[in-house]
């Protein structure tokens, strides 16, 4: 949930900044208004990024240190983008019962962000759920649309090389279909 | 100058004045930490309860101005036990590593705990873990929060003094902390003033390394 320099949000586009200014333009300068901007702002962005906290606070008046506060007290603003396989971690009754948390923990370790952040790449990002409805197979993971039930610390680091391979052979077999096209160096 | 009557002895007020402040001028110790003298009440710390005459439950001292008659009792076992459970709640969710911190010995927490004859470490508590990342989002300041009480002194003293706070609560319940938010424009700029890492009763706000040091 909090910004820290070791994770920092992925830089923003600049048609997504584009798009913030003309939707923070409106709306009225009144205070009243902070919420419902930030949250068309997160409809169109999908998240809060952090050029958002000093334009919204140059448009109100107010500092931009405040529209973080108020943005990072609600649990429905996120500062990270979602990334392009998002991880879902159950932490509801069941799941928290049969060690969600440890599950959690274990995915923040191996990306190297905490919940709510998003990796560097934009592959992965990590939440929290409350209940996802199937607590006979708690712990439970949601990684894109996939279920994982019966979670252990032990698959974790299987499911993400499972994307990995999956991705990098997508990459290659587009590389193979445009010979010319640049091959991705790094990675 | 009216007269109230602080654990049965006068003391002579300006009438309306702060009873916290009118105590502590007098000389009479009452434990507070989020207080600042000059600005509304925040009654936040939970620690400068009174028992007043005419109410059946303690009050926070810094919430009432006094009128003439008050009479104030500072240290009946109700009063003590909030005092108690509010301190003991404060030095869970902080480090307690007085050697290692520049706090020490003007640690507004040490005071108190000595005062109320609460021990500051806790074996049998498991200790929390502090909340969130590496505190603040890169700015000049770093708040830590191991330390922070969420006493909001330094919040509300930039905003008094600048208009605006460069400081602010993020998130909320246990995991709240206090930080900074880098102003990318020129609107709001640090002035480097240090009243925040003065105003700190107990030393969790410094200068990020690198930050020009205004002691110096």
């Amino acid at each position: 949930m909090l910004l820290n320099p070791s994770a920092a949000p992925p830089p923003t586009e600049p048609e997504v900044l584009e798009t913030l200014g003309g939707i923070v333009a409106r709306f009225d300068r009144r205070r009243a208004l902070l919420v419902p901007i930030l949250q068309a702002v997160q409809a169109q962005c999908a998240y809060l990024p952090p050029e958002t906290m000093p334009l919204v606070g140059r448009h109100l008046g107010i500092a931009a240190s405040e529209v973080y506060g108020v943005a990072s007290f609600y649990n429905q603003f996120r500062f990270f983008p979602p990334g392009r396989h998002p991880i879902r971690i159950c932490l509801g009754t069941a799941c928290h019962v049969k060690a969600g948390d440890i599950i959690l923990e274990n995915f923040e370790r191996k990306l190297g962000i905490q919940e709510g952040q998003t990796t560097a790449d934009r592959e992965f990002s990590l939440e929290r759920v409350a209940c996802v409805g199937c607590c006979a197979l708690a712990p439970v993971a949601i990684v894109g649309e996939t279920v994982h039930g019966h979670m252990q610390p032990s698959k974790v680091e299987g499911l993400l090389l499972q994307i990995q391979i999956a991705r990098e052979k997508a990459q290659r077999e587009a590389a193979a279909a445009s010979p010319q096209a640049e091959d991705p160096s790094d990675d | 100058m009216i007269e109230i009557r602080v654990d049965g002895q006068p003391i002579a007020v300006c009438p309306g004045a702060n009873l916290l402040e009118a105590c502590l001028a007098a000389g009479i110790y009452i434990p507070h930490l989020c207080h600042l003298p000059g600005l509304p009440a925040a009654a936040s710390c939970r620690l400068c309860f009174v028992a007043l005459g005419d109410r059946p439950d303690p009050v926070p001292a810094c919430t009432v101005a006094v009128q003439p008659g008050l009479e104030v009792l500072t240290d009946t076992p109700a009063v003590r036990r909030l005092q108690r459970s509010a301190l003991e709640l404060l030095l869970s969710a902080h480090t307690i590593d007085c050697r290692r911190c520049p706090a020490n010995r003007r640690c507004a927490l040490q005071r108190i705990a000595r005062f109320l004859k609460v021990p500051l470490k806790r074996p049998d508590l498991p200790p929390l873990d502090p909340p969130g990342g590496p505190p603040g989002t890169g700015g000049e300041l770093v708040v830590d929060p191991s330390h922070c009480v969420l006493c909001g002194r330094c919040v509300r003293t930039c905003r008094r003094l600048h208009g605006h706070s460069r400081l602010t609560f993020a998130g909320r319940g246990q995991r709240t902390v206090v930080t900074d938010w880098v102003e990318t424009g020129p609107a709001i700029r640090c002035t480097d003033c240090g009243a925040c890492i003065e105003v700190c009763p107990v030393g969790a706000i410094r200068l990020a390394p690198g930050a020009n040091d205004p002691e110096s």
